[in-house]
């Protein structure tokens, strides 16, 4: 085995190839325009947060904008498991359905041989039942989404590429099945079944934030657009947090050659897990999120075809890239409940054809994917990395077909 | 940067890896084949100790699983070509299917075959709707390489995933426009549960044989392509190594197309059982069947031919098992469930790999 000079020899120039190239690119692009990319920053936040005035409170556009915020989060969770660590998830769906049963859990009359009431209002204190506060609830979905994600991760440790998502794939169809069926399952006894089956589990409670007065209906969509968005602005900030960290360069460093990677000291197991829990726990904030903004948790909703939709917003934004993937995550949920079935769904009947476009739905959405990947393969705003690697050949597609499968 | 200081218990390492090696080999072996077993097994002696008292119910169970299974294996054929050639999980593929399923479903009213049709006509009726099926889905997966996969084999490798993807939708709104969002009962022209002979008291009867008649043909055909014949030969070239393959003058592109217009038409096989068999189809039904004939593909080690045959059969029991003992709603848990397992101990399946990347 070769003596530890003979080692530091052999390995010490790689690293530090790579490390004044970046370098040296990030000082050329960043200098010029910093100062105006801080700008169109402040400006963007500043309209994000003025958008509602704009519109009616229970405007359907509103309402669309939510969903598009809580799609966000989903896309930059997935984003941690797949852009980051490389690790490819198909069954990201069993996070939003954690997320929304823990809502349905916790947070409703579900269980009324129960009685258990942490902070909530006085109407809520009065019904039978499991009742948390809506913060409350969120962090134990997240905490509940990070182990159910470790226990995903355990079985993958071994494997690379493709079979990582076969697994995580059957994982997500289980967790929909346990869903569907988990009416029959009930190992605290007959009061309390894991799932209500098919007839999901409803009316959530209303969450009451703090400094208000009502609890958050539908009639007002306004807080809850804000309560997104800072949902929004805590991943963003944890994600990019994480990304510039020991661990976020050791998930990189997963990604691109994972024996090189342990070669060089990094932890496998951990690293792996720890992005399968992070990417879970977002899921499971948003998850959370969209069952409290449902007021229902449906178990029909955890189909296959939701980790894919996540899936795309994370390619078609830019694998890896936080900026893409908000963009990608916003687009695609825009297409999908606005685009779709809002705007375009009257126009076959404008020009004379019978037929409604949502027929059409997925369909359209279909024939955007293809054309959005086969127009630009590597995502809307790719992550610096990886248009070096595609544009100068740092690693050509023969090289990363080894390495990053 | 890099400052990581070599850990010390490097050097204590191979010994402890190479016995853990041994270890995991036979537990993969052995214990992949106790998890296959292990359903069977139970059921038998439950059903020798209880009111049954005979395995005719067990024979039941497996007859109907192997002529489900002769589906799923026909499908997985595709999958399997298509992983093995350009690492690919053709999502689109169970889609594909079921548009051979409507088409089959469609030409035999078209070709005017009805409940009355006597045999000798139903038999002819039938191979050309096989045919015109096979050419239909098969081309039809030609298409799909070509606009969606081509343009991106040289982008990261997910892209093509997402085309995949959005083609499944497309092809399932293709479905929904020409033969509406309900299920659709198929004639029973077959008459698939009529049985005709019994072997050791097991019956046996039209449904199976159709299956058996359609899928063991094609199967021992294909085999007998890709072993024998030069096309097969190119196409086991490229899936090795397709940057050499070129370098030998075999025509890549030639040979994905050729790869995709077989698994389209084994697909659309699939789908004429599936229609006459089922007697009944619904737009979304191919992505049941993919997710399905997918878990064969790689239970029987994906890129292996004979293994997607075999996962196929083998699903196939195991989807009747806990169909007809679970209930209907466990299957697909059931069935993914085994898929992790086989994961765990035994990530390059049953029969073994032959894809560049490594399990």
């Amino acid at each position: 085995m070769g003596t530890p000079d003979l080692t530091k020899g052999a390995t010490a120039p790689v690293p530090a190839a790579g490390g004044s190239k970046k370098f040296a690119l990030r000082g050329s692009g960043g200098g010029l325009s910093k100062n105006a990319n801080r700008g169109a920053v402040v400006l963007a936040l500043l309209f994000a947060v003025l958008l509602p005035f704009l519109f009616d409170p229970t405007s359907g556009f509103i309402n669309d904008c939510v969903l598009a915020l809580a799609y966000v989060v989903m896309a930059l969770g997935l984003n941690v498991v797949v852009g980051f660590a490389g690790l490819l998830d198909l069954g990201y769906v069993a996070f939003y359905a954690v997320g929304a049963y823990s809502v349905g859990w916790f947070a409703s009359t579900f269980y009324s041989d129960a009685s258990v009431h942490v902070g909530v209002n006085d109407f809520l204190d009065k019904l039978p039942g499991v009742h948390l506060n809506f913060f409350l609830v969120i962090l134990l979905a997240m905490i509940l989404c990070a182990i159910a994600g470790v226990f995903i991760g355990l079985p993958t440790l071994r494997l690379r590429g493709d079979y990582i998502a076969i697994v995580t794939l059957a994982f997500g169809e289980i967790i929909y099945r346990f869903a569907v069926n988990g009416d029959e399952i009930t190992p605290f006894g007959d009061a309390y079944p894991l799932t209500n089956g098919q007839q999901g589990i409803g009316p959530l409670d209303k969450p009451q934030l703090p400094f208000m007065s009502e609890p958050l209906t539908p009639l007002e969509l306004r807080p809850w657009y804000w309560v997104a968005l800072g949902m929004v602005a805590i991943a963003v900030l944890a994600v990019v947090m994480v990304r510039d960290s020991r661990l976020g360069r050791a998930w990189i460093a997963l990604r691109e050659d994972e024996v090189a990677a342990a070669s060089m000291g990094v932890p496998l197991v951990k690293t792996k897990l720890l992005a399968y829990a992070m990417g879970a726990a977002l899921g499971g904030m948003a998850g959370a999120f969209l069952g409290f903004f449902a007021t229902t948790v449906n178990a029909n909703s955890f189909k296959f075809s939701f980790s894919i939709f996540v899936l795309s917003m994370v390619i078609l934004g830019g694998l890896g890239s936080i900026w893409g993937v908000v963009l990608g995550a916003v687009a695609l949920s825009f297409i999908n409940y606005w685009l779709i079935p809002d705007v375009l769904n009257t126009v076959p009947g404008k020009i004379g054809l019978d037929f409604q476009l949502d027929q059409l739905s997925f369909g359209i959405f279909g024939f955007l994917l293809v054309i959005g990947m086969v127009l630009k393969p590597e995502g809307l705003l790719p992550e610096r990395r990886r248009k070096i690697e595609l544009t100068e050949g740092v690693g050509t597609d023969q090289s990363l077909e080894g390495s990053r499968a | 940067m890099a400052t990581t200081e070599v850990p010390p218990t490097a050097v204590g390492k191979p010994r402890t890896r190479r016995t853990n090696d041994a270890l995991r080999e036979t537990l993969s072996k052995y214990g992949l084949l106790a998890t296959l077993v292990a359903l069977p097994l139970y059921f038998a002696i439950h059903d020798l100790t209880g009111d049954q008292g005979d395995l005719s119910r067990l024979g039941e169970n497996l007859v109907r699983g192997l002529s489900n299974g002769s589906i799923w294996a026909l499908i997985a054929v595709g999958y399997t070509l298509v992983y093995g050639i350009i690492e690919l999980i053709n999502f689109a593929h169970g889609d594909v299917f079921m548009i051979g399923a409507f088409t089959a479903f469609s030409l035999t009213g078209t070709i005017g075959l009805t409940l009355t049709t006597g045999p000798l006509g139903l038999v002819f009726g039938l191979f050309l709707t096989l045919l015109i099926t096979m050419v239909v889905t098969g081309s039809m997966n030609v298409m799909i390489e070509r606009v969606a996969y081509r343009p991106l084999r040289n982008a990261p490798k997910l892209a093509p995933l997402i085309t995949a993807v959005g083609f499944s939708f497309i092809l399932q709104n293709v479905g929904l426009l020409w033969r509406g969002g309900s299920q659709k009962s198929v004639p029973n022209l077959i008459d698939y549960d009529n049985v005709i002979f019994h072997v050791l008291g097991v019956p046996i009867s039209n449904g199976d044989l159709l299956a058996i008649g359609v899928t063991v043909p094609l199967v021992v055909v294909l085999t007998a392509f890709i072993t024998k014949s030069r096309l097969g030969k190119a196409m086991r070239a490229t899936a090795q190594d397709p940057d050499a393959a070129r370098l030998q003058g075999i025509n890549v592109d030639h040979t994905i197309s050729l790869t995709f217009l077989i698994g389209g038409m084994m697909a659309g096989a699939a789908g004429l059982i599936y229609a006459l068999y089922q007697t009944s189809v619904s737009y979304n039904m191919g992505f049941q069947a993919g997710l399905i004939a997918f878990t064969a593909a790689v239970m029987g080690g994906i890129g292996n031919l004979k293994g997607a045959v075999l996962g196929g059969l083998v699903i196939g029991v195991i989807q009747e098992l806990a169909d007809n003992r679970i209930g209907g709603q466990w299957v697909s848990a059931v069935v993914f469930g085994y898929l992790i397992l086989i994961m765990v101990f035994r990530p390059q399946g049953l029969i073994g790999e032959q894809t560049r990347e490594a399990g």
